[in-house]
């Protein structure tokens, strides 16, 4: 059995990084050339220590699925990156960073971390500055800030609407000056399979070529995943297509525990589902609220009406009446709760999908009247033609619609301050793991964290591991090797030639996205959950029975690649369940019904939920494991935003 | 909304290719292109027929993954969009569509519509970058930027590597992808001091990949999904 250790330093929270990096173990640099280390996906934490691992003079493979590392999804990151730099001089500081951080992760992190975090943001706007990031500037030349998420301080840097795609290639570019030098080798459009683990040690990996389908094993001194997040397990989600847990989910059943899997987050403000054809659901930014007023009508015989022709009476401003002090900006879940909830009363608008209409009105009329169209299209100008392009409706004449979608997962492989996970030798940076956001996260700090991890911490501790360790020689005929080789095999045998073919990998996926959403989503409760667990025990048996593959396992097939991304699913869909389940509290982005507060607010339990819960693989009966968070510097307080 | 489709189907990169017809019936009008050749490969499922296959990922308009010719349009008739974003409302009058891969000999197709970009890649790695390491940035404010030049290194920068570009040049000409990037850089005091190494290696590459010469069609900023200007390519001219 693991020891769930942390191995969190000791002392004054303000020195434990430094001296935690002085108690690491370092590698010569004429020595780093012997050490091989293997790094999966290129979003901002893969591409960002690829790029300093390279330049520190170990060789380094990188493998992406995309057709070039510069796609992976932080590409789509719209707002902006959290920095404790202080410029506006409004009373920022690493502290704050890191109590703003801790206090809207609702007290589900550690705070050790958290603080690194704080600390390491400033030198990452120092360096991606340097690398050309053309963040956004005042005329005197200087940076500029904007406040983000509902802070009190201006922190968030920004590239206008393309933060994330600038700060992923100045990473990408980076990597590719490293790939031209020769230290990092990359291959695209391969995915990961199995982690090869020999002596207990992660020591390779088997991808599949996507497009001639040939299985081959690739071997190192460790692992790193940075293989992002799991949102598209509820199907319809604001993350890229291709992204998926598989990565994440072989570690698991290889014995890495995945912690706070439940721990999922869903954004107010996307553009709700028209149609059951519906492939992705896209976000759009949130400071939307900061102007538009939410609303839906009083009765349900108005929902089909034309928006314009509904009387202000017959209309509800839901969040303004539930909510008066903070009405149209309050925190991300307790807007969707409140938008799914309308839409279940029935009150919802637009298409209907599935029988009930998914959308409520965000509406800009008092605001145009108020400072004129010109002014709001100074603000939002993209944004809005954003929407008219994907809806066809123009929202300076007619209210937006939105309905929240699942964005970010904050659960992830568990990993200790080192960022390694339960297995030793195979660490975990970005989204992959569930080390710094707790049960929410903030605004603009999902780029920070890709990048600290990519840039900054694992780089040091990755070297630390290869310092202290000894690793023998092994090849390709090594029998872990083989085995690993075999089980992929299998697998891709079992999903192409499934004993009654009948449903495609999208039908299943469907299935179990609308189990999540509707029992796992922002809303869960024991009935309704102990239900989801049966279905999905259910729809994994049936989907190895019916799976429908067409075309060859030897060639280029996306029927095959989702076929075992949707396997993989619903594997984690269970998990997420059954974390929900064990999870008897109200805290962060969720709310558990049986534990809310008689005003409807969520209700932390810390006396007897203040742990993260991480599970070990042990097919439809997992093991909690359980790390207890200390809060040692701040006192956990309780929101409110009545 | 009903649709005749004759999508380009080939095997491998060495195999000849050819259009195959298609029909999808019962298309909602809110539904967008990529998601109606979903249908279309759910019917092939249930079939029995291998899919189509066509490259995309985030599917709005960012990853620059999509990359369709349709009706001789790469990423459709519609301005400043990527395939990933057109509807189907937007072909409500055309119920014939033409769908094909980007044609260019340094993109070789994978199989049907989906085609290898790794030359844009190679290009990146020949010089598409400041030549920092991590740790040795300083202050981000020390070194000022004047405000026009962080703008129009942006408007630079947003180049999503799409390839469209290359799809609809006569030359198959890489220039608009490769003057984006060192005109991004030039115009930052960081970047500039590379910036004719940089712009050497990059077009070296660009020619070793394959790639054409531009002779002004200017038919690249007509199709550029995000609206990259031309006087990108003039002002890399200027730097050798």
């Amino acid at each position: 059995m693991h020891n769930l250790d942390s191995n969190v330093p000791t002392g004054p929270l303000e020195n434990r990084w430094e001296k935690h990096k002085f108690d690491l173990s370092l590698i010569a640099p004429q020595n780093r050339k012997k050490y091989n280390i293997i790094v999966i996906g290129t979003g901002l934490a893969g591409a960002s220590l690829c790029a300093t691992l390279g330049e520190a003079g170990y060789n380094v493979q990188s493998f992406c699925y995309n057709d070039s590392p510069r796609r992976a999804h932080s590409i789509a990151a719209q707002g902006g990156v959290n920095a404790s730099k202080n410029y506006q001089n409004d009373g920022d500081s690493t502290w704050r960073l890191f109590y703003d951080t801790i206090k809207g992760g609702d007290f589900r992190a550690r705070e050790s971390n958290i603080y690194r975090l704080a600390q390491l943001s400033c030198n990452i706007i120092d360096q991606a500055v340097s690398q050309g990031v053309p963040f956004a500037r005042e005329y005197s030349g200087y940076l500029a800030n904007r406040s983000f998420g509902g802070t009190q301080v201006s922190r968030t840097f920004y590239a206008r609407g393309q933060t994330g795609q600038q700060l992923l290639l100045g990473a990408y570019s980076s990597m590719s000056k490293e790939i031209a030098s020769g230290k990092v080798s990359h291959k695209s459009r391969c995915e990961m399979l199995e982690v090869i683990i020999i002596d207990g040690k992660a020591r390779g990996i088997v991808v599949r070529d996507l497009i001639t389908g040939e299985i081959s094993s690739h071997l190192a001194d460790c692992v790193v995943m940075c293989t992002g997040g799991y949102s598209n397990a509820y199907y319809l989600s604001t993350n890229a297509k291709g992204c998926n847990t598989s990565a994440t989910w072989r570690a698991h059943k290889n014995g890495a525990y995945f912690a706070n899997p439940s721990f999922t987050q869903i954004h107010p403000t996307c553009v709700p589902p028209t149609g059951d054809s519906q492939s992705k659901l896209t976000l759009m930014s949130e400071s939307l609220r900061n102007d538009g007023r939410i609303w839906a009508p009083k009765n349900i015989e108005d929902c089909d009406k034309n928006p314009n022709d509904i009387q202000e009476e017959d209309r509800d401003y839901f969040l303004e009446r539930m909510y008066p002090a903070f009405a149209n900006l309050v925190p991300r879940d307790i807007a969707s709760r409140a938008l799914k909830g309308i839409c279940d009363e029935g009150r919802g608008v637009g298409s209907v999908v599935n029988n009930q209409r998914l959308g409520v009105y965000l509406d800009f009329s008092s605001v145009i009247q108020k400072i004129g169209s010109e002014k709001v299209k100074e603000k939002y100008g993209n944004l809005f033609d954003m929407y008219e392009s994907i809806t066809g409706e123009n929202p300076y004449e007619v209210p937006m619609k939105i309905y929240p979608a699942p964005h970010y997962t904050m659960g992830g492989l568990w990993v200790d301050y080192n960022l390694m996970t339960t297995i030793d030798g195979l660490f975990a940076c970005g989204e992959a793991n569930f080390s710094d956001h707790g049960a929410n996260r903030l605004g603009a700090s999902a780029l920070m964290q890709g990048l600290a991890d990519g840039y900054f911490v694992a780089p040091q501790t990755v070297a630390n591991y290869l310092a202290k360790g000894t690793f023998e020689e092994i090849t390709h005929d090594h029998p872990e090797v083989i085995s690993s080789v075999e089980s992929v095999k299998n697998r891709i045998e079992r999903l192409m030639n499934a004993p009654d073919p009948k449903h495609s990998p999208d039908y299943f996926h469907r299935k179990i996205g609308s189990i999540l959403w509707t029992s796992c989503g922002m809303a869960r409760d024991k009935d309704s959950l102990k239900k989801a667990i049966k279905s999905i025990e259910q729809i994994k048996i049936d989907f190895w029975n019916n799976i429908k593959v067409t075309g060859n396992d030897k060639d280029f097939n996306q029927t095959l690649e989702k076929a075992g991304r949707v396997a993989d699913f619903i594997e984690l869909g269970h998990l997420m369940c059954v974390d929900a389940l064990d999870r008897e509290e109200s805290c962060g982005a969720h709310a558990r019904l049986e534990y809310l507060a008689e005003s409807g607010d969520a209700m932390r339990d810390d006396e007897n939920f203040g742990y993260v819960a991480a599970w070990e693989f042990n097919d439809n009966k997992p093991t909690l494991h359980k790390e207890n968070l200390d809060f040692e510097f701040i006192k956990p307080t309780y929101r409110d935003y009545k | 909304m009903n649709f005749t489709l004759h999508i380009w189907r080939q095997k491998n990169t060495e195999s000849n290719g050819q259009f195959v017809t298609y029909h999808v019936n019962d298309i909602d009008s809110d539904t967008s292109f990529l998601e109606m050749l979903d249908q279309l490969n759910e019917d092939l499922i249930e079939k029995g027929e291998d899919c189509v296959v066509f490259d995309y990922d985030c599917r709005e308009g960012i990853c620059g993954t999509c990359s369709l010719v349709i009706n001789g349009h790469p990423h459709g008739e519609k301005k400043a969009t990527t395939t990933c974003q057109l509807y189907m409302r937007d072909y409500a009058d055309q119920s014939e569509l033409w769908i094909e891969p980007w044609r260019a000999k340094s993109f070789p197709i994978v199989k049907d519509l989906a085609v290898k970009r790794e030359a844009f890649d190679r290009i990146i790695q020949s010089g598409g970058f400041i030549s920092t390491s991590v740790g040795s940035a300083p202050e981000a404010n020390s070194q000022l930027v004047n405000k026009d030049d962080a703008d129009c290194a942006f408007d630079s920068a947003i180049c999503i590597g799409c390839g469209a570009c290359v799809a609809v040049c006569p030359n198959a000409s890489a220039s608009l992808f490769v003057a984006a990037k060192i005109n991004h850089f030039q115009r930052l005091p960081q970047g500039k001091i590379e910036s004719t190494k940089r712009a050497e290696r990059m077009i070296n590459q660009m020619e070793q990949e394959g790639f054409g010469s531009c002779s002004n069609h200017r038919h690249c900023e007509t199709v550029c999904p995000k609206e990259i200007s031309v006087s990108n390519i003039a002002a890399m001219n200027k730097i050798l």
